[in-house]
C-alpha cells in the first residue's frame, strides 16, 4: 500500500516538472506555430540563475539569510529567462512565424550556442546548488512513508504557476489578446491588436516559466549545460499528447506522461518503461491525432 | 531565364567532378584521410536519402539516426561474429550470456547482414510511417515523434547491453569476408565500393526525382491538400519515400561501419540526427547535389575544426545553422545558383 502511495506521489512529482516545462512551450507553439528547441536551454538558464543567486547570498549576505535565496531566485529566474527569451524572439524567432519546421532547426542552433555559452561561463562539469534549509526533510504520513518537502514544494509551485497562467490567460485583457491571436491571427490584427507585441511578451512569459522550472530542478539534483536536453523531448511529448494552446491540455498531458513513466518504470525497467510510454503515445495518437484537448477550427489544415 | 535542363546538366557535371576528385584522392591523401573520406561518402548517401524526404517531400525527420544506426548495427553484428571466430563475442561473455541469442545467429552470413541492414530500417520506417501518415500526423508533430523514436532506440540499445553492447556499442572488428580490416588494400577497396554506392544512389535518386513521382513528392511538400484533391493518395507516397530514405540510411550505415570501426547508440541519438539535417540544409535542400556537398563539406569542416578547436565547433555550427535557416534557405547550392543567375542576367542586360 505504501509503495503505491509513494509511486503515485512520484508520478505526480515528475508530472509537475514536465507540466511546468511544457506550459511555456505549449502556449508559444499555439500562438506562433513556432517550436522552440532552445526551451530546454531556458530551463538551464533558470537553474544557473538560481546557482548565481546562491553564490551571491553566500558571498555578500549573512549565513542566517541563506534560506531566503531560493525565494528570490524564483522571480529572478523568471525575469532573466524572460528577458533572454524576449531578445531571442526579437532577433531570431520573429523571422520564423508559420515556419514551424524551420523554427525547429534555427532554435536548435540557438540551443547549441547557449549550451556552449554555459559551458564557457560556468565550466563543463555540473555544479551543485545547495537547497535551503527549510526544505529539508519531509511530511511524515505514516510509519516509513515520508513525502519530501522539496517535491511537495515543486508541486505547490507548479500549481501556483498554473493558476497564475490561468488568471493571465482567461481573466485579463492581455490574456484575451493572446487567445485572440492564437485563434485567428489575421482577424485579431484586423481588430487592432498589435500581434508583434503579443508575440514578444508571450514568448518572454513562456521562457520565464521555463526559467522557473529550472529553478525548481535545482532542488532535485546537480545542474549542468546538458540539463535542457534531458527534458526537451519529454516536454515535446507532453505538448503533442495534450494538444496545443490550452492549459488543460498541457496539464493533462504532463500528468499522463509523468504517471505513465513512473508506473511503467516501476513494473519493468527504465528503458522498457520509456519504450512503452512511446508506444502508448503513438497508439493514443491513432485515436486522437491532435492530442487530448485542442483548439479546433474549421480550417482544413489546423 | 535559366534553363532547367542546363541546370540539371550542370549539377551532373558538378557531381562528376566530385566523384573524380574522390576517386583520385588516395593518390595525394594519407590512408587516414582517405578513411575519413569514406566515412563522409557514407554520410553523403545518407544525406541524399534525407534530402529526398525533407528537401523534396517536406517531411522533417529528426530521427533518421535510428535507421542509419540499425543498418550499421546489422553490419557490425556480422563483423563482430567474424572477429569472434565462432565463439561468443567479448561483450556477451562479460555480460553474462552463455549462448548466442537466436537473432544473432543468422548474422554469420555477410549477405544476410547486408540484406538486414537495408531491410530492418525499411520495415521500421514502414510501420512508423503507416501509423503516423495514415492519421495525417504532419509537420511538427511528426518531427517530434521521430525524435522520440530516436530516443527510444537509444535507450533500448543502451539498456540491453548483453544483446547490443550497451553504451560502448560494437567495436573491435578484425576481418570482413576474410580480408583483414587493418590492411590498407581492404580499406581502399571499401573506399571505392562506397564511391560506387554513392554513384548508384545518386543515379537512383535522380531517376526518381525526374519522373512523375518526383513531381508528386514536391507537390506534397508545397500543397498536400491539393495533391489529395487531385486524386493522389499522399500517404502512399510519403510512406514510400520514408521507407526509401530509411533504406538508403541503412545502406549508408552498412558501408560506414567497416570503415570507421565502431557503432554505438550515440550515433543514433537526436544530436547526430539533427546534424544530418544540418548537412542537407547547408548544402541545399531539394537538390541532390546539395546533400552530397553539404555532407562532405560540413563533415570535413567538423573534422578540421574539432581537431584544433573543439569549443569553437559548437558555436560555429550553431550560428551557421541559424544563419542558413533564416537567410539562406536554399543552402550553398541555392546561393551559387542565385549568383550565377545574377551574373547571367547582368550579362544579358549588357548585351541588349
Amino acid at each position: 500500500m505504501q509503495t503505491y502511495i509513494l509511486q503515485i506521489f512520484n508520478g505526480i512529482s515528475v508530472s509537475s516538472i514536465l507540466v511546468l516545462a511544457a506550459l511555456g512551450l505549449a502556449i508559444t507553439f499555439g500562438l506562433m506555430k513556432v517550436i522552440n528547441m532552445a526551451h530546454g536551454e531556458f530551463i538551464m538558464i533558470g537553474a544557473y540563475v538560481t546557482y548565481l543567486m546562491q553564490n551571491l547570498f553566500v558571498a555578500y549576505l549573512d549565513k542566517s539569510l541563506f534560506g531566503l535565496y531560493f525565494i528570490l531566485a524564483i522571480p529572478a529566474a523568471f525575469m532573466v529567462s524572460g528577458l533572454i527569451g524576449f531578445v531571442l524572439e526579437g532577433t531570431v524567432i520573429r523571422h520564423l512565424y508559420n515556419r514551424p519546421l524551420d523554427s525547429i532547426l534555427a532554435t536548435w542552433g540557438v540551443s547549441l550556442v547557449l549550451q556552449q555559452l554555459a559551458r564557457t561561463i560556468f565550466g563543463a562539469p555540473n555544479v551543485d546548488v545547495k537547497s535551503p534549509g527549510w526544505l529539508d526533510g519531509g511530511l511524515v504520513i505514516s510509519q516509513g512513508l515520508q513525502l519530501p518537502y522539496k517535491r511537495l514544494f515543486i508541486i505547490a509551485l507548479v500549481i501556483a504557476c498554473i493558476i497564475g497562467m490561468f488568471v493571465l490567460l482567461y481573466k485579463s485583457k492581455t490574456g484575451r489578446r493572446i487567445r485572440a491571436v492564437m485563434q485567428n491571427r489575421e482577424m485579431a490584427e484586423s481588430m487592432g491588436i498589435n500581434t508583434r507585441r503579443v508575440d514578444a511578451y508571450t514568448f518572454a512569459v513562456g521562457s520565464g516559466l521555463a526559467g522557473i522550472a529550472g529553478c525548481a530542478l535545482t532542488l532535485l539534483g546537480s545542474i549542468g549545460s546538458t540539463l535542457g536536453t534531458n527534458y526537451i523531448v519529454d516536454t515535446f511529448m507532453v505538448v503533442v499528447l495534450g494538444g496545443v494552446g490550452t492549459l488543460l491540455g498541457t496539464a493533462a498531458g504532463g500528468l499522463l506522461i509523468g504517471t505513465a513513466n513512473t508506473t511503467l518504470e516501476f513494473f519493468t525497467n527504465t528503458s522498457l518503461g520509456k519504450v512503452l510510454v512511446f508506444i502508448l503515445i503513438i497508439a493514443f495518437l491513432q485515436w486522437r491525432p491532435k492530442g487530448l484537448f485542442n483548439i479546433s477550427s474549421r480550417a482544413i489544415d489546423e | 531565364m535559366p534553363n532547367l535542363k542546363a541546370m540539371k546538366a550542370k549539377e551532373k557535371l558538378v557531381f562528376s567532378i566530385i566523384v573524380l576528385v574522390l576517386v583520385l584522392a588516395p593518390l595525394f591523401l594519407t590512408d587516414f584521410r582517405v578513411n575519413l573520406l569514406g566515412k563522409f561518402i557514407a554520410y553523403a548517401i545518407l544525406a541524399m536519402g534525407l534530402d529526398l524526404i525533407w528537401g523534396f517531400t517536406g517531411i522533417l525527420s529528426l530521427g533518421h539516426g535510428v535507421f542509419f544506426g540499425l543498418g550499421a548495427y546489422s553490419m557490425a553484428m556480422y563483423l563482430k561474429l567474424e572477429a569472434a571466430h565462432g565463439r561468443l563475442p567479448d561483450f556477451m561473455s562479460w555480460s553474462g550470456l552463455e549462448a548466442l541469442p537466436w537473432f544473432w545467429k543468422p548474422f554469420t552470413n555477410s549477405a544476410f547482414a547486408l540484406l538486414m541492414a537495408i531491410l530492418v530500417p525499411t520495415v521500421l520506417a514502414f510501420f512508423v510511417g503507416f501509423l503516423t501518415f495514415k492519421n495525417r500526423i504532419r509537420g511538427v508533430y511528426f518531427s517530434i515523434l521521430s525524435q522520440a523514436l530516436s530516443i527510444i532506440f537509444v535507450v533500448l540499445f543502451v539498456g540491453q547491453q548483453a544483446y547490443t553492447g550497451g553504451t560502448n556499442g560494437l567495436t573491435n572488428y578484425k576481418t570482413i569476408l576474410g580480408f583483414s580490416l587493418s590492411n590498407s588494400s581492404t580499406k581502399l577497396t571499401l573506399y571505392y565500393i562506397s564511391i560506387g554506392l554513392l554513384i548508384l544512389t545518386y543515379a537512383l535518386c535522380n531517376f526518381l526525382v525526374k519522373r512523375r513521382i518526383g513531381r508528386i513528392l514536391v507537390a506534397i511538400r508545397d500543397g498536400e491538400n491539393r495533391v489529395r484533391f487531385s486524386g493522389y493518395n499522399p500517404t502512399t507516397y510519403k510512406i514510400f519515400v520514408y521507407c526509401l530514405s530509411a533504406a538508403l540510411a541503412g545502406l549508408a550505415g552498412a558501408i560506414y561501419v567497416p570503415q570507421v570501426g565502431i557503432i554505438s547508440p550515440a550515433e543514433m541519438g537526436i544530436v547526430p540526427s539533427i546534424e544530418m539535417i544540418i548537412w542537407v540544409a547547408i548544402g541545399g535542400r531539394g537538390t541532390l547535389i546539395g546533400a552530397v556537398i553539404g555532407a562532405i563539406f560540413v563533415n570535413g569542416l567538423k573534422s578540421g575544426i574539432s581537431e584544433s578547436f573543439p569549443d569553437v565547433w559548437s558555436y560555429f555550427i550553431g550560428f551557421t545553422f541559424i544563419v542558413v535557416v533564416l537567410f539562406m534557405p536554399n543552402g550553398v547550392v541555392g546561393l551559387v545558383k542565385k549568383i550565377v543567375g545574377n551574373l547571367v542576367s547582368r550579362r544579358l542586360k549588357s548585351l541588349s
